[in-house]
């Protein structure tokens, strides 16, 4: 019997824990009405996604319980992939918090030392921003040589970033400019 | 892209070039297949076979960095054609919708005349003074009558109209010199005229979908302007199944340039404001076009409204009419540089910047001549990288033959989460902004960039209101309430913008004005969050009303949910469609009692051109009209082929070797063919993914695809005693890698001139950091970039390559 994945998954209710199997139906009767949901011990929830990669924008079902990722595949109502995904797309799984290689801590590498130490949150924070304004201060130019009022500088860059949200990217884009940065830039232009 | 993904379906003949979609953009090749099940032909031209070419009725190898010549080539084609069989064009667009009837100063000379330059060039042919690598532009003029509108002869027949002018420009391009040049068979590419030419009839639509084969060269805005010039002489901008389609490479590079992350541009591609900008209203009367054309909307005369709205976003109660709406506390650009990506490294490795901030971009990988990046590095006082994964950039400090001992940089590497393990949205490269949701949690101490931006702001404006220090009331005054964990429906609706008189978000960028009674964040994305709600949040899959894919309802797609732009180009001056089975629009006379347009959201509302309240279908031009000459330009008003920096062979179509306007930043790293007789360029491959972090610590495309290499043909592969599998060295006047060789038939030795010139193609995924490492193909690439955009020719440079 022909299922489409779109009819599999509402049978088995989004989010809701619930599943369809097959050997549940008697092979030789056509299925007459919707088909039982049937519990099962864990609920797994369904968010649907936009794939991190190239710029065509598929959509992404993240199956995923307590936190954790269980599963990714294609959005099969999504109108551009119609549940499809490239090797990438297809790779998503392995792009969550299970995979060693992801970055959980952070880190702090010091003037002419060897290696990384891990630090807190509030430590970064702080040490980063004293950074920032003692590197913005000391090359803060409130006006330039023709007496233009400018109040900009120029000793500190703002790289990326076409991965992060619009949301961030706009923050990003006020922040900078508010602390008077002229050197901004990211992949588009590369 | 003008046009969106699915729309590839109801194209005609579609054309890839400077692209791979096959391998780039997997997912819309199924529309690409679902255009040729309906009939469709695909054209593929590319110096390899690519996955795509084998797909395609019509594969065209050309040389990198050759495409102006094969698209003048066309252009030449399509003229010679039209003006022989007017009947197969659509010449109501042309004449109408274009500035081909324009007349231009009669003192204006092109490349045919000029040996390769316009006029007004202020040096020599092949100009080595960069202070002299200029074109006053005072000659690339209209001719205007006493009102100030550009005269026109509608016959297209005077000598000094842009039609003729443009025909007398690539009248040069013949097949004979496209073969010499590009290396194209002359009957491969006059199959591909015919094919493409077809789409010139009203009923048929051709599409160009490209990427960064077309964009990265120091000709690279010409290469895009080139395809304009083709498509708007074909009928196919507005229409549905064509239109210019820039396949972009990253989730949300769309997203991260409408926000203004480049230098140039704040939000919604308004100009940065400069030096001489000393007022408000001098900045403004500096960026806002005026024009004298009848019946042209000329959009962008809205500027003021949506500089003034931005600017209360960003400052709020601080931006007055008093204070110019807070404008003195934006950074002025010193209007005598240059701040892209190669200058930043250039200053960077000059000294002058001490603090880098590096979010989700790994520049020691993704940009050119990494040796000069990685160095450049070391003189920083400080780097802060934020990401999902260690990156080449955090470790440069450690990078193979470096003694970390002597490097000073204090690094901070602060972990970043995933797509999904937020809340937000991503522009795709159809404009369509999809949200998409927190599904896992994500490792350890993970936040996201919206948390980080927001804490260390809080901070700095701690610090600066306890200390104080020079400007900071730009910091201190700027409206930064997101709270502890901002919420992205809270920022996303600061973006739709507010009626602040009535603290109701506003329906639209319509309702935005100048007087600072309105916010917005972004005019372009003004309608995507409004008292209706989260429009980008949609999930219909409603149909159109002319069943042309546009799914109105599925996410939101600016501006203002019109997913075809320029679509008053598709019908004719009464608004009747051109092509009656695949409409955009249709003027509905009845429709809401007086009238209005069927279809998609029309690009402009507008009753038809024949009305007299009627306007021009390019409304984002100030005189209304698609632009076949185009002064904007740095290096001409036409596409002419240069060379690129680095080439093999003498420039076939003149006598300026390359682009005349590029900046030459390190002339002693120019690679010469005696040395480097080899033409390279670099791509990707679709298990891996730009600079590679994201990729390459992955085990499943690991295994795919394990290490980086060089491709190259059988013919050089047997010169060079070198077999598929074996380790090679390459080499240019940069650098030098070492990778494996995949000796294939996909590359041919092409014949220019009478001279055999060799190529191969590299990839530039890997890197010294991560579960996969190896070396990148921009170790190789040079340091030049385009002349209006800076764009680094990562396509097209010199190398040798011998057996390890």
């Amino acid at each position: 019997m022909e299922l489409s994945r779109r009819d599999f998954l509402k049978a088995s209710g989004l989010g809701v824990g619930g599943a369809f199997l097959l050997g549940a139906i008697k092979p030789d009767k056509a299925l007459a009405g919707p088909p039982q949901a049937l519990p099962l011990k864990k609920k797994i929830g369904e968010t649907t996604s936009i794939c991190p990669y190239c710029g065509v924008g598929c959509g992404f079902v993240i199956d995923s319980a307590d936190g954790k990722v269980l599963n990714v595949e294609g959005d099969p109502d999504h109108p551009i992939n119609i549940g499809g995904a490239c090797a990438k797309g297809a790779a998503l799984k392995q792009v969550g918090a299970d995979n060693p290689w992801r970055l959980s801590k952070v880190l702090y590498r010091a003037p002419n030392a060897t290696k990384f130490e891990e630090k807190s949150w509030d430590w970064a924070i702080t040490e980063i921003a004293e950074r920032i304004k003692s590197t913005r201060d000391a090359n803060f130019t409130e006006k330039d040589s023709k007496g233009n009022i400018v109040n900009r500088t120029e000793a500190i860059a703002n790289l990326g970033g076409a991965a992060l949200d619009n949301e961030e990217c706009y923050l990003l884009s006020k922040m900078m400019r508010g602390l008077g940065l002229v050197y901004i830039e990211h992949q588009a232009r590369i | 892209m003008t046009n969106h993904w699915g729309d590839i379906a109801n194209a005609d003949v579609i054309l890839a070039m400077g692209a791979n979609p096959a391998e780039g953009h997997p997912a819309a090749f199924g529309w690409i297949m679902k255009a040729k099940e309906r009939g469709a032909k695909l054209i593929a031209i590319d110096p390899r076979l690519t996955r795509t070419g084998t797909k395609a009725d019509f594969y065209a190898r050309i040389r990198s960095g050759t495409d102006v010549a094969f698209i003048d080539g066309m252009i030449n084609y399509v003229i010679q054609d039209i003006e022989k069989n007017p009947d197969n064009y659509n010449m109501l667009y042309i004449r109408e919708y274009t500035d081909a009837s324009y007349l231009i100063n009669p003192n204006f000379k092109g490349p045919a005349e000029l040996d390769g330059l316009y006029s007004g060039y202020a040096g020599q042919l092949n100009e080595a003074d960069g202070a002299k690598r200029k074109y006053d532009k005072s000659t690339w003029t209209y001719q205007l009558d006493e009102n100030g509108i550009p005269k026109q002869d509608k016959t297209l027949k005077d000598p000094n109209c842009v039609f003729q002018l443009l025909k007398k420009h690539v009248a040069r391009y013949t097949p004979e010199k496209v073969n010499a040049i590009c290396g194209t068979a002359k009957d491969s590419f006059i199959e591909v005229c015919k094919a493409y030419a077809e789409t010139g009839k009203t009923s048929k639509a051709g599409t160009i979908m490209y990427a960064m084969g077309t964009t990265q060269h120091t000709n690279g805005a010409e290469n895009i302007r080139a395809y304009s010039i083709l498509q708007t002489l074909l009928s196919n901008m507005g229409v549905a199944g064509g239109g210019i389609n820039a396949m972009r490479g990253e989730s949300n590079v769309q997203g991260s340039t409408d926000y203004g992350l480049l230098y140039h541009i704040l939000t919604g591609y308004l100009k940065n404001v400069v030096d001489s900008d000393t007022t408000l209203t001098k900045y403004l009367e500096r960026i806002t076009p005026t024009t004298k054309m009848p019946k042209s909307l000329n959009w962008w005369k809205n500027t003021p409204k949506y500089v003034v709205s931005l600017f209360k976003a960003w400052y709020g109660d601080a931006a007055t009419k008093d204070n110019e709406f807070a404008f003195n506390y934006l950074p002025k650009l010193d209007s005598a540089k240059n701040y892209s990506f190669i200058a930043l490294f250039e200053a960077m490795a000059a000294g002058t910047i001490k603090g880098l901030m590096c979010w989700g971009q790994n520049p020691a990988v993704g940009g050119p001549n990494s040796n000069l990046e990685r160095k450049a590095l070391e003189n920083l006082d400080w780097l802060v990288g934020i990401d999902l994964w260690q990156t080449e950039t955090m470790d440069f400090w450690k990078r193979p033959g470096v003694d970390s001992k002597t490097i000073k940089t204090e690094v901070f590497v602060l972990p970043a989460l995933a797509s999904y393990e937020k809340e937000g949205s991503v522009s795709n490269s159809s404009r369509w902004m999809q949200w998409r949701y927190k599904a896992a949690n994500g490792p350890g101490d993970a936040e996201d960039d919206l948390w980080i931006a927001n804490k260390l702001m809080l901070k700095l404006r701690e610090l600066y209101v306890n200390k104080g220090g020079p400007g900071a009331g730009a910091i201190t005054d700027m409206a930064w309430n997101y709270g502890d964990k901002p919420d992205p429906n809270v920022v996303a609706k600061e973006i739709n913008g507010y009626d602040l008189t009535t603290g109701k978000l506003v329906n639209n960028f319509v309702g935005l004005k100048d007087d600072g009674t309105t916010s917005c964040g972004c005019w372009l994305y003004s309608g995507s969050y409004t008292e209706a709600g989260n429009m980008a949040a949609r999930r219909k899959l409603t149909q159109d009303t002319f069943n042309i894919g546009l799914f109105p309802e599925w996410s939101w797609c600016w501006p203002l949910n019109r997913r075809i732009i320029y679509n008053r180009a598709s019908v004719d001056l009464d608004g009747v469609p051109f092509d009656k089975e695949h409409p955009v629009i249709k003027w509905n006379p009845t429709k809401g009692g007086t009238g209005g347009w069927d279809g998609d959201i029309a690009d402009n509302a507008a009753v038809p051109l024949s009305a007299d309240a009627g306007v021009l279908p390019f409304i984002m031009v100030p005189n209304g009209q698609a632009k076949l000459f185009g002064p904007g330009m740095a290096e001409g008003p036409f596409p002419e082929f240069y060379e690129p920096w680095e080439s093999p062979v003498t420039n076939q179509a003149s006598k300026q070797q390359s682009n005349p306007i590029f900046k030459i930043w390190r002339p002693e790293e120019k690679g010469t063919p005696d040395e480097f007789p080899i033409v390279a360029t670099t791509y990707r491959v679709v298990e891996h993914w730009q600079a590679g972090q994201m990729t390459r610590n992955l085990p499943w495309l690991v295994e795919m695809q394990p290490e980086p290499f060089v491709e190259m043909s059988e013919e050089l592969a047997s010169e060079k005693g070198i077999d598929n599998g074996d380790k090679v060295v390459v080499e240019s006047k940069r650098g030098s890698v070492k990778m494996v060789a995949v000796v294939t038939k996909r590359f041919k030795p092409f014949q220019l001139n009478g001279k055999v010139v060799h190529q191969v193609g590299m990839l530039w995924h890997w890197g010294y950091t991560g579960l996969s490492t190896g070396d990148s193909a921009n170790l190789l690439t040079p340091s030049v970039g385009d002349a209006n955009t800076m764009i680094p020719e990562y396509k097209a440079f010199l190398v040798n390559v011998r057996k390890a």
